[in-house]
Formats: structure tokens, sequence, C-alpha cells
């Protein structure tokens, strides 16, 4: 007996039952559908996650004035000494690992564009700051590179500040004042969203140097050091404690690693992609067992039609072999179905909600298939071998 | 020839065996028409299952045409059903998915016989059994007595020696029972060894020999025109 006339005989059992082939079909194509869908969501919703955190800017020491103990308490009870300007061309200059290094003053002041007034943070940094965290302009330049202690009166200005201030006016090149003084607008922002608790979008950012004459401070409220790699970070980190250790003759800074930050969203990150895991492990059994349920219906459903066979000297391989290939047919038919069907409804999730990069992972669709596919003949070609067994005639009778 | 010698077949049911056929000694000449008959539970379908091998006796020797099946593995038993045994059913049994010439077809396609000879044969089964202008017809389209004529095709197309009928008419208004029976009895006259198990005298009748099987052994054989003992001794049976 040829392969083909198997195919065919199988074909037409399956054409010839409508109602349960559909029923079989449907139970793997939801089963498969399911699992892209559901590990689609776990991990766009990680991606996202992941993204949020790449976002923030990479293999980040931050430096804060002050020792901070866990009873939180400062230093050794004396008034730390401050965080300078000159530190943080000291650590630019002896860390090797440090690849960017970028002082950072802060207050909350007026900014002011004739008679349109704003509260807004107002953050004094160098041109290194715009690479350690990833901002991007929306028109003009960000801060020059040769004003680490001139302070120039320029001002960078969030996408929000911008349009509050100037509505459809072109800012660049306008004079604003900041806290009274008066200084060009040179660039402004893309829009950025919160990064670390920061709120770019209403944002004015100056020259450190500028910064610190406008609100009189002496200290550097942080350092942000980035490192050449992740590997670098606990050298980097070591070297700029020691080195600032060195400078101020006693520990009063405290540095932090944006790791200490990630460490708890890596934790965030390892339950995220074990409940993806979970996720597909849950969809995949669901699937497997609806599947398992219509194999097993639609062969206990055919015990007689096996006893026919067999009483027609029809071989128990040659019966064996009809009913794989009919499961195999079903499973498979139902298994491309339901990716279609999966791959259809995450395309639709994405594009109404374009922030969740929704994709199910390889091994998801490849594990959905396999074990639709696996189950489907199982379950198929298990209640066919017993039946083969069975007496033919009590299989005739329907007993 | 079929030669049974000593033939038993017991089921385990439960922790009590039953004794379903107890030494039974028969043959059956080629060209033959036997009729069995007996009560229900007396091992009608069991001999009939153990002729048509479609299961083993548990002691006892079956000789078909002279090879000893008892020691025939299973893809040589299927062989044997394929080739020199035909099955017709009750309940007709055909695949409602499948048309009567696709029924009929069925046993051919999986003996790997060439497509081309296949339809020749299936229409000259069909004209056979007086269906040739049923050919595409599915089986919830025809009435009880073409079904078991297609049923009728079905077991002769292989041209085997041995028909083997479970009550064939037993699902059959008196006409279309008839129409099958004088078919049957055409296959008969043509060599066709026939055995047919059933209950009713009509049928039994026309057979040369009737055996009649009472809890699992062989109580009478009679030739067939003497059915009136027959029936006699099967009406005191359902009196006890």
């Amino acid at each position: 007996m040829k392969v083909s006339e198997v195919f065919k005989f199988a074909a037409k059992s399956l054409t010839g039952h409508r109602l349960r082939t559909g029923l079989s079909l449907l139970g793997v194509t939801i089963g498969v559908a399911a699992v892209v869908m559901l590990t689609a969501l776990g991990e766009g919703a990680r991606l996202y996650v992941v993204e949020q955190f790449a976002s923030l800017g990479t293999n980040l020491l931050i430096v804060l004035p002050g020792y901070t103990e866990t009873s939180g308490t400062f230093g050794y009870g004396g008034v730390p000494n401050d965080l300078t300007l000159d530190d943080a061309q000291a650590i630019a200059r002896l860390v090797p690992a440090a690849r960017r290094v970028a002082p950072i003053s802060m207050a909350n002041d007026e900014v002011a564009f004739h008679e349109r007034r704003r509260q807004v943070a107002v953050l004094g940094t160098t041109p290194e700051y715009q690479e350690a965290r990833q901002l991007d302009m929306a028109r003009g330049e960000f801060l020059p590179a040769d004003d680490v202690d001139r302070g120039s009166p320029v001002v960078i200005l969030g996408a929000k500040t911008s349009k509050e201030l100037f509505g459809s006016v072109e800012p660049v090149g306008k004079i604003v004042r900041v806290a009274g003084w008066r200084m060009r607008v040179i660039g402004v922002l893309a829009k950025q969203g919160t990064k670390m608790g920061l709120d770019f979008d209403d944002i004015a950012i100056v020259p450190v140097a500028t910064a610190m004459q406008l609100f009189n401070q002496t200290s550097l409220f942080r350092i942000l050091v980035q490192a050449h790699a992740y590997s670098d970070l606990d050298i980097a980190k070591t070297e700029v404690r020691q080195l600032l250790i060195e400078r101020h003759d006693e520990e009063d800074i405290t540095v932090i690693t944006q790791d200490a930050v990630l460490s708890t969203f890596n934790a965030v990150l390892g339950a995220l992609t074990l409940a993806v895991g979970a996720i597909a492990a849950i969809s995949l059994s669901v699937a497997g067992i609806g599947i398992m349920n219509v194999m097993l219906v639609s062969v206990s459903e055919r015990t007689q039609e096996i006893g026919l066979l067999k009483a027609l000297g029809v071989a128990r391989r040659q019966i064996l072999a009809a009913f794989l290939t009919e499961a195999a047919l079903i499973s498979s038919a139902g298994g491309l179905l339901g990716l279609v069907l999966g791959w259809l409804a995450v395309r639709l999730l994405v594009r109404l909600y374009p922030v969740l990069p929704a994709s199910p992972p390889i091994w998801a669709v490849v594990a959905a298939l396999v074990i639709s596919v696996g189950v489907g003949v199982t379950f198929g070609l298990l209640p066919a071998r017993r039946a083969t067994r069975l007496d033919p005639i009590a299989a005739l009778a329907g007993r | 020839m079929i030669k049974l010698e000593g033939i038993t077949r017991t089921f385990q049911v439960g922790d009590q065996p039953v004794h379903a056929l107890v030494d039974v000694t028969e043959t059956i000449a080629e060209g033959e028409h036997v009729a069995i008959m007996g009560p229900s539970g007396s091992g009608k379908s069991t001999l009939l299952n153990i002729v048509g091998c479609l299961d083993r006796p548990t002691s006892g020797s079956y000789h078909l045409n002279g090879r000893d099946v008892g020691v025939l593995e299973e893809a040589e038993l299927t062989n044997v059903r394929r080739h020199e045994i035909g099955f017709v059913f009750q309940f007709f049994h055909l695949i409602p998915r499948l048309t009567a010439a696709e029924n009929v077809e069925l046993p051919m396609i999986f003996a790997g016989i060439p497509r081309a000879e296949r339809r020749q044969r299936v229409t000259t089964s069909l004209e056979a059994v007086g269906l040739a202008a049923r050919i595409g017809h599915h089986p919830d389209q025809l009435s009880g007595g073409e079904r078991q004529r297609v049923a009728l095709a079905r077991a002769t197309v292989m041209q085997p020696q041995i028909l083997l009928a479970d009550e064939p008419t037993g699902n059959l208004d008196s006409q279309s029972g008839r129409a099958v029976l004088d078919l049957l009895d055409q296959m008969n006259d043509a060599g066709l060894t026939l055995i047919v198990v059933t209950h009713d005298p009509k049928v039994a009748h026309r057979a040369d020999r009737i055996v009649v099987l009472v809890d699992g052994g062989i109580e009478r054989r009679v030739r067939g025109d003497q059915i009136g003992e027959i029936l006699a001794m099967l009406a005191e049976e359902d009196e006890d």
C-alpha cells in the first residue's frame, strides 16, 4: 500500500467528519495560539522593563557627598567635605576605568521668557552628561565642550518647558532668565519622559560652573561616572572611592553603582522571566490536555471502524499508519493555524499598544508546535493502538 | 476446506473463566452452505471469529485448506483474512463518509491493488449485487437492503473462498432479506463456501447443513430441510 493511499484515506476521514475535525482543529489551534499570545505578552512586558532600564544609561556609578551607613547617619559625626569640580576632574584624569565623568549640581528655580514663568529643576552639568544619560536633542546643541569651569550663560530646555514658555516661537537663540540671570537658549531636548525620578521634559540644563555660581553652591550634588563596560564597574567603583578618600583624607563620600539600583530591578527581571516561563508552561499544558481530550474522543468513537478494518484484512500496521497520518495532519494543520492566529493577535496588540514590544520568544513557539503535534499524535495513536488489539467483533458491536 | 478439531475457547471474565466453546470438532467442505444456529450466548459468534481468523482458540487445531492456522503470525493471519475470507455483518458496517464504490474499494486499497484494477473490480462487484446505478451514493442514501448488498460486494471483492455472514438479514425487512439471501445462494452456487450464523429458520432452511450450538458445544447436525426438528429442539431449550 502506497503512502499516498494512506494519506488519501486519512484525509478523507478528516473531511468526512467535518464537526469532529473542526473541533479537533480548533482545540489545537486555540492551544497553540494561546501559547503564542501569552508568551508574547509576557516577553513584551519583560522587554519593556529591560528597555526602560537600558534607557537610564548603562554602566553608571553615582558619587554622593557624605558617607551613608546603614543607620542612615552621616560620616563620623563631622560635616562632610565638599564634593568639588576638582574631584570630578581628578576622577576623569586618574581613574582609567572611567569613560565619562559628569559633575552634577541641582536646584529648583524659575525660568522666565518675557512674562511667562515656570518653576523647574535646574541641572548644572558637563557635555558628558548627554551621553551618560542618553539624552536626545529636538533642536540646537547640548552644552559646549570647552566649558567645565568657565560658566557660560547658556541653557538647554526640556521639551515641556520649552513649549510652555515659547509656544510656537523658535526657542533656540532667545534669551531667557534663569533664577534672574539672562541666558541664551542653545538647545531643546527631545521628549524623554522621567528617568531615575527626574522629569527630563520639564528641566533646564546649564553648565555646571554656571549653576554653582547661580545658586552659590560649593559642593556638587552628584558626580556621575560611566565605566567603559559592565565588567569595569567594580574596578571603577573601588578606584573612585580610594581616590576620593585620598583627596578628602576621610571616607566622606558614598559610591553607588547603578548596579545597586539595578540589582533590585534584576530581581524584578528574573521574576518576569520566570513568569513568562510559567505562563508558557501553563498554556502549553492546557493546550496539551485539550488536544488530548479531542483526540481521545475521536478515536474511541471510531473503535467500530477499526474493528471493521481488521475484519477486512487490513493489517494492524496499516490501521496505525492511517490513524497516525490523520493525527499528524490535524495536529500540524492546527499548529500552523494557531501560529498564524497567535501572530495576528500579537500584531494587533502591538498596533494598539505600540509601547509594549510584544513578540513570542522562539523557544515558546517551537515548544508550542512540538508539544501540540506531539500530544496530538500520541493521543491519536495510543487509543488507536489499543483499539487494534480489541476483539474486532466486540469492536464492531461498539462494546 | 475448514477442519476444526477439539476447538475450545475460554474467556476470563473477572475471576471466572467462561467457556465460550468446548471441544468443537467440525469439517466444512469447499462450496458447502452451512448455517449455525443456537440460543444467545451459545458460542456462535466466537466460532465465527475463530473460523474468520479474528480470534484464536485456547486449545484445539484449525486447518484451513490444509494449513494449520494456529501457528501463523499476526501478519500472516491478516493475509488469510484479506485473501481467503469475507465478512458480512448484521449492521452492514459501511463507512458512512465513503460512497458505495469507495466502501467496496477499501479492502483493495489496503491490499495494494493498483487503481485501475480497483476501479474495474468495484464496478464488477457492484454489478454482481445489482447496484451498478448506486455506485456514487453514500450509505445514508441507500435502503437497508442496498446497504447489505454493498457490504456483500465489499466482502467478495477480494475473491475469497469463504464468506462468513453474521445474521445477514437480521436488520432487514423480509423482501430485501430475501434479495440478499438469493444473492448469497447465487454466490454459493458459484463455489463460495458460505457459513451463516442466524436465528432465523427461513435463513437456515436454505443451508445444506445446520449445526446447532448449545452452551459452546455442537448439539446437533441436520440437513437444511430438517429445520422442523431444530425448531422443536430450540423451543425446548427456551423452556428450560
